[in-house]
């Protein structure tokens, strides 16, 4: 038997005693079984580890029964750190890595009853639109096999897609929880920053980087949210803030919220057929009593130069950690030349990156290098950090009239394998939606919004005030109730 | 001061000493590549040179709001063992992690 496709079926087949943990665990790994030679969205099946944890919980059922994802099967992204199994990132570097402590996420959702089936294929050091930059091959596109299905949490995105698991876990830096999701039909989630502690998840860049779940259902979003959020002591940037209940923000009213829509942003390379779902949902939000309204945001079309020197420049600061001594792959010994010296230790560090390292990742840590060199940062890397302030405050004052501002995610549907990735900055430039709530700090969800003629799937945006994922939720699920795009499934798969 | 053209594209020179600051060893056709497509990322990167930023405040991080400061106890940590275990060349007994031979 499968897997529900939803958290919600899931858990309540475990409770009320339908399904057995080990069953849904059971369901969960045969999909993967059956599906995933054709995807590659999983870098690591845990199988009997899975099946030992669910046998754990249907031992003790009472005391798991009301847990609130009691029984469910979740994947991981490959950046999330589980102890006593391997996590690459989708590097080389990190090939044979097993981590000695849990990510706070991953201890959170076991605690909440969740066992972990495996961990997802993703962009290494989740570097990328479209998971191709992964050291362990590309994951396809659930939809259609020759597509990319995103990135870089493309593994996550694909495995919840194609039924593998109702839920997964991602991380977003520029839009990686969100593109993926819209290229492979499903919904996903930025939290606001500091919202979700990031202890345990591999650093790419420390300003931007958040972890939310990619789900089939907003309502499964938000009860994942319920569960990974909160106060870390292990993560200073994590919030204090109270968690609230994000599933009871989800009435179905949206009479009262408004919803702003950037329409310069929108005026040109926008796909056709994602500009008619757009509006098309706009319409559905406006049918259900939401108000619409014109915004500006004058600094978003800086937002991906922004993104690129901010983030490469962190990057190139956190990946000098993958040296070669702690942790991960070393070169081997260069001969000696004249006796031992510093030289000696420089070249390891040198051609250990040299090997580990995939291009893309070396292209970014040469990026943020230079932007952070003397002479080039004031030019750069400051610079970008003001520009950063002005997309913010355009958001502020956008805030001060509307609830959410509303976007696709993607200018087009999802890509061909191989027909980006030889011109980075073209692949750069399709995450011109997606860059600006990171820069901002602000939560977006990304929920499905139809299909092309050709049946690729397509994503709506919402973006919403620091800390306000209730409304962003709320308007997603109003928009779900009255399309329902999740039901439909990939064929094939 | 590094002695860079401004974004114009890089000479494989400009990008070897970049190499150097992040530790890379690459190969020729990889400097070739990277001096193309970095002169590419930044042409683009350098629209931000427009943006008026006169008396704007950088920002470093958006973390608004932070935890209260906590008590400075000893905590629990990684053993040692634990955190030499995934060490490519590590000294276990002596709980050391290895390096190549820096002096003689």
């Amino acid at each position: 038997m499968s897997v529900p496709a939803t958290i919600r079926d899931a858990r309540d087949a475990f409770r009320t005693g339908a399904r057995s943990a080990t069953d849904l665990c059971r369901g969960s790994l045969a999909q993967i079984a059956a599906a995933d030679g054709a995807l590659h969205a999983f870098q690591t099946v845990t199988a009997d580890r899975a099946l030992a944890r669910a046998a754990e919980i249907d031992r003790d059922r009472e005391r798991w029964r009301d847990a609130p994802l009691a029984g469910v099967p979740i994947a991981l992204k490959d950046n999330l750190c589980t102890r006593g199994v391997r996590t690459t990132a989708g590097s080389k570097i990190l090939e044979s890595f097993v981590p000695p402590y849990d990510a706070t996420v991953v201890t959170r959702l076991e605690r909440a009853g969740a066992v972990v089936v495996g961990k997802t294929n993703c962009d290494e050091f989740a570097m990328g639109s479209s998971t191709e930059n992964s050291a362990f091959g590309p994951t396809r596109n659930p939809w259609a096999l020759d597509r990319a299905p995103g990135g870089s949490s493309g593994g996550s995105a694909a495995a919840v897609a194609a039924r593998m698991a109702p839920v997964a876990l991602g991380s977003d830096t520029g839009g990686s929880i969100r593109q993926p999701a819209s290229f492979c039909g499903i919904v996903g989630l930025k939290p606001t920053y500091g919202r979700v502690s990031r202890y345990g998840l591999l650093a790419f860049a420390s300003s931007l980087d958040q972890i939310g779940p990619l789900t089939l259902t907003v309502g499964d979003a938000a009860l994942t949210l319920n569960v990974i959020a909160g106060a870390d002591a292990a993560d200073a940037t994590s919030a204090p803030d109270e968690v609230p209940d994000y599933t009871a923000a989800l009435d179905g009213d949206v009479r009262s919220a408004t919803i702003g829509v950037p329409s310069r942003m929108l005026e040109s390379g926008v796909d056709a057929d994602v500009a008619r779902a757009f509006r098309a949902a706009l319409d559905v939000l406006a049918a259900r009593g939401a108000t619409l309204v014109d915004v500006e945001l004058p600094h978003a079309k800086h937002a991906i130069a922004v993104y690129y020197l901010v983030a490469t420049a962190e990057a190139s600061s956190n990946l000098a950690r993958y040296d070669g001594v702690r942790y991960g792959f070393r070169a081997p010994e260069a001969k000696a030349e004249g006796g031992p010296s510093t030289d000696a230790l420089r070249s390891m560090y040198a051609r250990t990156r040299a090997g580990g390292f995939g291009p893309e990742v070396k292209r970014r840590i040469m990026l943020g290098t230079y932007v952070l060199s003397a002479g080039y940062y004031d030019a750069y890397y400051l610079k970008a950090q003001q520009v950063r302030t002005l997309i913010l405050r355009d958001y502020d004052r956008a805030f001060e009239r509307v609830d959410v501002v509303a976007t696709p995610t993607s200018p087009t549907p999802p890509f061909r394998i191989g027909e980006r990735i030889a011109d980075p900055l073209q692949m750069y430039l399709a995450d011109v939606f997606t860059v600006s709530a990171p820069l901002a700090g602000l939560p977006a969800v990304s929920v499905p919004c139809g299909f092309t003629s050709g049946r690729l799937p397509m994503g709506l945006q919402l973006t919403g005030r620091r800390f306000d994922e209730a409304t962003v939720l709320r308007i997603a699920d109003a928009y779900e109730r009255d399309t329902g795009w999740w039901k439909q499934e990939p064929r094939g798969v | 001061m590094l002695a860079f053209a401004m974004a114009a594209g890089f000479t494989r020179a400009q990008v070897e000493a970049i190499a150097a600051l992040a530790n890379l060893a690459l190969t020729p056709s990889e400097l070739d590549l990277f001096a193309r497509q970095l002169g590419d990322v930044l042409a683009y990167a350098e629209e931000v040179q427009e943006v008026d930023t006169a008396g704007v405040p950088p920002t470093a991080h958006v973390a608004t709001r932070h935890g209260s400061d906590r008590p400075d106890r000893v905590m629990p940590c990684l053993d040692r063992d634990a955190a030499l275990a995934n060490a490519p060349d590590a000294a276990r007994d002596a709980g050391f992690f290895r390096v190549p031979r820096v002096l003689g």
